[in-house]
């Protein structure tokens, strides 16, 4: 399948990626890894007029250390988070969840930022980023702005960022020593989730689930389960209060028990 | 005469040989269809309807035609009008006289009856530029309704041809002895009825389809490049259907990755790239992108079954009859009608039944043809009578082995040339050692224990383990047992073998391999048998110019019939070189030994000559005996006398996650039996990917479509081929039977993977489930639907 | 646009529209048609070559996003002397191939892998990481073998 012609521009700076953006509004789509569009382009599911290559922004390739949280760069690739050793202290959701996506090949070339822009509610990267309660840095022609992971998914493939606003920064607050889990179910090993529950235990613990709305979520009632010490018991109301979408794997009953199987197992391994 | 020295003595047969083919493969110089390009190329784009069953109203191609880079656009009557065929699409196998064959050709002409059915065809002068210009053809449809499923199609409401009143296509029976079937029936202690759905699979070999035809400036000759099977059948057909004379086509089947059935067929786009170069005098190429293969190459299986058993209190069998109806799709291809027909005879599998009876009813539906796809009526076939004996051993309360050992055609002990009910005579047998070694690799007993543990303990999670002992019936064909069953052509194959000037042989084989390893196996036949190392000998195919005669590969006929051929013409060949030494040794032929590559006298071993001075001899024609011609040059073409009949036991054993219902495929074992083996490398490697499409079938894969007719998963993505993370690694072992159809003793492998291990996967499955009264599930074993099983099961129980 | 690659090791540029999939561009403008395409969905690996040093699909990216990169292919892999690497003599050493078109992908998504784990790997952590790569002919017993034979831990 071959993509529909487009004219194609480098971005060497997240500015100049936000002029571009301002400049051709909804006819520009942003080119990161490739692994989110370049797929809905050769079925034509995608035909954006122009195309901002913001792949060449080295200096948004990054994982730092910023005090309380870690800072990561958008255009950093899961290759270089699934191998952090800053992230294998700080946050090992994170970086575990960044070696489940799709294969190595994927890895090496997805990035963080792509992979939360695109805002699939099948894609692993969100729910750890919700799990982690980790804020976004979006920047646009008014400057910067924090966007908190949980006002960050909107709807379907919806985010908060504004048409002309990228991504540059992603905050994920420290959680050394804190109980976590990423149940991953899917029926061949490369393949997008069929359901997924990230899990963060800690003060305010955090379940994100994956493939079980139009966006990616965090479960309200789990979390309070859990919070209200329910332990592992509190995964039986994981499948409510969901939308789950039906295809061939799996319809909405089945999701929803996978959800509560999931979330805990998720529960259980965290505490372990 | 040359002084005697040691003789070289190769032993090639039978040896773990490294392939020949793969330092290029592995370089990345393996010249695939997609790799050859030819100056001033037109690509084809092919404008497909989006609709499975629908009347094209109007074709609009002008803003395809303004494109920029766009040669043409052609529509089906447009390409019709050109007389560029004088006949429909072949199909070879009208398995009855009364058969329904509508037309079908390389495009739809007013209805279309598939999805992915093309409509028109864009000539451009790039592979983007086609694409773009077939997205700009529009196409205006009057839908009319689908029959998408075979229980739509015995409906009968809708036909997926309007000119058709039914959409049955054929019914086709087999009962040697309706009595002794009646009788058997009557009052069986045990009677096991159980339906069956052989679901719709994708071949999807790794190397899509793709053409590439080239006219001759110089002549009217054209040259067809295709990722193809079937380089020899396919030249014979282009000239039926173009009438374009035969000595004016010639087919190569360069590097071809994988086919699996799926490029055995005669397709709408070889006739286009042929007759659209033939015509315009330019280069035409096209190659499918695997979501368009979906549609535009045939799927596999599709039947529904219904198999029953009579069997007596001891559960030995007294009768098994079976139904099946079988998915054509929209249209008759090569030999779509047939597949079912190849698995009839095997649907009482390596048990002594005294009564059988077979019917089929063939029906159209408006999906993508069917046709073979490895194993090609014979997996479905092993699938149903496999998994019916474990419903049988659990009613008489026996354990699968020995409702297998009570049954087994002679009594598990060896036989040779058998007649059994569905009238084949087996070549030979012996399933009883078969099993045991396939039990005792497996650690049976282990298996069971750890069951039986698992179970007590109330775990989550549950191991079942399932078992097979399959027979295959393979090395196509006798060419009058073809012709028994209406096929429209034989079975034989060809092959030439020179000894050439210089002491190197040259074989030339109508066998075209497409990662089988032909060309190292055949150099190990040859250099056995001419007594030469096997880096001597190059072995030529694929080409019909090269090789103007042959059947090409399916079926698991290469070893079996072409390798036996090429044996053949060994020795003719060493038959001709003795003669010649005879007369230069001034001996009696009949007192010469041929060894090694050297023909001695008899009891003066200092009087000896290699083979190869005979060939330079032969090539130099000085001192040849009165009347003989010249050159070291055989042929044979071998028709076989009988199929031959692989056997083997599979154990596996699986893992079931109650809480999910994920399947894992803990260990699988295999012990099969070929007979007597050329390169064991080369047949474990058949095995280990056979058994992996077997399971694919059995977990992993199935074609869906939607009650319109749209198949809901073409891509890779969601069509879901098991990579390495899915499958684990196999244990396998042989036992050794020689045949007793052909002179080597080989008998088939590239099938028996796939033809036993999807009824082993899903009898474990089924082994697991059996505590909750679970005595079947479909294919696939979906974890939704093992989680569905159980809970339903559980359900039932409470 | 212009397009400037290194490859296996040689300078090559060339003008390409920029829809131009870099396996394209390798296979029909550069004539480096080793690297295969076997699906259209980044699910086969058919295609894997390395940019910069790392695996990666080739389907799956732009030309002109490798524009400046230093990319290897399977024609790449082998010493100039047509020595196989030992990945390649491996496949070859266990039956790891059969029809051979998914072996360049599948070769370079191998030698990627055990570069990435010099601590070498176990048979379940080589087929994790041959996930994206499929084969329909050897069922993958015999390409793990190859793989284990080369980056196994000791």
């Amino acid at each position: 399948m071959i993509p529909a012609a487009f004219d194609y521009q480098v971005a060497d700076s997240a500015d100049a990626a936000i002029a571009a953006l301002a400049e051709h509004g909804d006819d520009a789509k942003l080119l990161a890894g490739g692994h989110s569009l370049i797929p809905l382009m050769r079925f034509r599911l995608a035909t954006p007029g122009v195309v901002v290559d913001i792949g060449r922004i080295s200096d948004l390739s990054y994982i730092n250390d910023g005090g309380d949280h870690v800072a990561i760069g958008a255009m950093t690739t899961h290759r270089a988070i699934e191998t952090s050793e800053l992230l294998a202290t700080e946050a090992p959701l994170l970086r575990h969840v960044a070696g489940q996506v799709g294969d190595p090949q994927v890895r090496h070339r997805g990035t963080l930022g792509g992979s939360l822009a695109h805002g699939d509610p099948a894609s692993d990267l969100p729910a750890a980023l919700l799990a982690h309660g980790g804020v976004l840095v979006a920047r646009g022609p008014g400057g910067e702005r924090e966007i908190a992971a949980s006002d960050f998914f909107t709807g379907f493939l919806e985010t908060a960022l504004a048409g002309d606003e990228i991504i540059t920064e992603i905050r994920i607050p420290k959680a050394a020593g804190v109980g976590w889990s990423y149940q991953k179910f899917n029926r061949r090993a490369q393949d997008w989730a069929i359901v997924g529950a990230a899990v963060m235990l800690g003060d305010a613990p955090k379940v994100a689930l994956v493939n079980m709305g139009s966006a990616p979520m965090r479960h309200s009632g789990v979390e309070a389960g859990l919070a209200g010490g329910g332990g592992a018991d509190a995964a039986s109301v994981a499948g409510d209060d969901t939308d789950p979408p039906e295809d061939l794997n799996a319809d909405a009953e089945y999701r929803k028990h996978l959800a509560r199987v999931l979330v805990g197992r998720g529960i259980t391994e965290a505490s372990g | 005469m040359t002084a005697v020295e040691d003789p070289i003595t190769t032993t090639a047969i039978g040896t773990p040989m490294k392939r020949r083919e793969d330092p290029k493969l592995l370089a990345g110089e393996g010249k695939y269809v997609d790799d050859i390009h030819v100056v001033g190329q037109l690509w084809m784009g092919m404008v497909r309807s989006p609709l499975a069953h629908a009347r094209i109203t109007s074709i609009d191609t002008s803003a395809a035609e303004a494109a920029e880079g766009v040669h043409s656009v052609l529509t089906g009557p447009q390409l019709q009008e050109m007389g560029l065929w004088l006949a429909p699409l072949p199909c070879a196998w009208p398995v009855t006289e009364d058969m329904v064959n509508p037309p079908h050709y390389p495009t739809a002409i007013d209805e279309v009856h598939h999805v992915g059915e093309i409509v028109a065809v864009v000539l451009a002068d790039s592979r983007y530029g086609a694409a773009d210009a077939a997205e700009q053809v529009i196409v205006d449809y009057e839908p009319l309704d689908a029959v998408a499923s075979i229980a739509a199609a015995r409906d009968g409401s809708a036909t997926a041809h309007s000119e058709h009143e039914t959409n049955k296509a054929f019914h086709w029976p087999l009962v040697p002895d309706p009595d002794a079937l009646e009788a058997a029936f009557a009052n069986p202690a045990h009677h096991v009825k159980a339906n069956f759905v052989q679901q719709r699979l994708i071949p999807a070999a790794m190397e899509p389809r793709g053409v590439l035809a080239v006219p001759s400036p110089m002549g009217g000759d054209v040259t067809l490049y295709s990722a193809t099977q079937v380089p020899h059948i396919l030249k014979v057909m282009i000239a039926a259907t173009t009438g374009i004379p035969e000595s004016k086509i010639r087919v190569v089947a360069p590097a071809v990755g994988g086919g699996f059935g799926a490029k055995l067929n005669i397709n709408p786009d070889e006739i286009l790239a042929v007759t659209l170069a033939n015509r315009l005098g330019r280069a035409v190429r096209w190659t499918e992108s695997r979501s368009e293969a979906a549609f535009s190459t045939h799927q596999g299986r599709g039947q529904l079954q219904t198999i029953e058993l009579a069997a007596d209190a001891d559960g030995k069998l007294q009768g098994v009859r079976v139904h099946i109806d079988a998915d054509m799709g929209a249209y008759m291809m090569l030999i779509t009608p047939g597949v079912p027909l190849l698995g009839s005879f095997l649907y009482t599998g390596v048990y002594d039944v005294p009564a059988f009876g077979f019917t089929c009813d063939g029906y159209f539906t408006n999906l993508t043809p069917t046709d073979a796809y490895r194993g090609a009526g014979r997996p479905e076939a092993s699938y149903a009578i496999e998994r019916a004996m474990d419903i049988l051993a659990a009613q008489v309360g026996i354990g699968p082995d020995e409702i297998r050992r009570r049954n087994y055609l002679a009594g598990g002990e060896y036989f040779e040339n058998l007649e059994v009910p569905s009238t084949l005579v087996f070549d030979s047998g012996h399933y009883g050692p078969n099993l045991d070694r396939a039990l005792e690799l497996a650690d049976y007993d282990g298996l069971r224990a750890e069951q039986a543990r698992r179970r007590a303990a109330g775990e989550s999670k549950q191991l079942g383990i399932g078992m097979v002992t399959y027979v295959e019936i393979c090395g196509l064909a006798p060419s009058r047992a073809l012709g028994g069953l209406s096929y429209g052509a034989g079975g034989w194959e060809h092959a030439t073998v020179r000894l050439l000037p210089t002491g190197k042989a040259e074989v030339v084989s109508g066998s075209t391999p497409h990662g089988q390893g032909h060309e190292t196996t055949w150099s190990q036949i040859v250099a056995d048998k001419l007594g030469i190392p096997p880096e001597d000998v190059t072995v030529l195919h694929s080409d019909t110019a090269i090789s103007p005669l042959g059947l090409d590969t399916y079926g698991s006929r290469s070893l079996a019939v072409g390798g036996v051929a090429i044996a053949a013409a060994c020795d003719k060949v060493v038959e001709k070189a003795k003669q010649i030494a005879a007369h230069q040794m001034e001996a009696s032929a009949d007192d010469l030994e041929f060894a090694g590559g050297m023909f001695s006298v008899s009891g003066s071993p200092d009087q000896a000559m290699p083979i190869q001075a005979i060939a330079f001899g032969a090539f130099t024609a000085h001192n040849l005996p009165d009347g003989m011609e010249p050159n070291l040059q055989e042929q044979v073409t071998f028709d076989p006398t009988n199929f031959v009949f692989p056997f083997g036991t599979h154990v596996c054993a699986v893992e079931i996650d109650e809480d999910t219902g994920a399947v894992e495929l803990l260990s699988y074992v295999a012990v099969d039996d070929c007979g007597n083996q050329i390169n064991p490398m080369i047949v474990e490697g058949q095995v280990h990917g056979g058994i992996v499409q077997g399971v694919a079938q059995a977990l992993f894969e199935e074609a869906c479509y939607d009650e319109d007719g749209n198949l809901t998963n073409p891509s890779m993505m969601d069509y879901l081929v098991p990579s390495a993370a899915d499958v684990p690694s196999m244990v396998t072992d042989y036992t050794v039977t020689p045949s007793t159809s052909n002179p080597l003793g080989v008998k088939g492998a590239g099938e028996a993977g796939t033809i036993s291990s999807a009824a082993a996967v899903m009898n474990a499955v089924v082994d697991a489930l059996s505590p909750y009264g679970v005595v079947d599930m479909d294919m696939p074993a979906t974890p939704q639907r093992v989680w569905r099983t159980i809970n339903e099961a559980k359900g039932g129980q409470a | 646009m212009e397009v400037s690659v290194t490859v296996n090791g040689e300078r090559r540029s060339a003008d390409v529209e920029p829809r131009t999939l870099l396996v394209h561009f390798l296979r029909e403008t550069l004539g480096l048609t080793g690297t295969n395409v076997g699906c259209d969905t980044s699910s086969c690996g058919a295609c894997t070559i390395h940019v910069n040093g790392e695996s990666a699909k080739s389907c799956t990216m732009f030309a002109v996003q490798a524009d400046g990169a230093e990319i290897t292919t399977i024609e790449g892999l082998a010493s100039e002397d047509g020595e196989l690497h030992p990945m390649q003599q491996a496949f070859m050493d266990c039956h790891g191939l059969q029809c051979g078109y998914c072996t360049p992908g599948m070769v370079m998504a191998a030698t990627s892998l055990v570069a990435e784990n010099p601590g070498g790997l176990d048979e379940a952590g080589v087929r994790e990481g041959l996930e994206g790569n499929l084969c329909r002919c050897t069922g993958y017993h015999n390409i793990v073998k190859a793989v284990l034979s080369v980056g196994g831990a000791a």
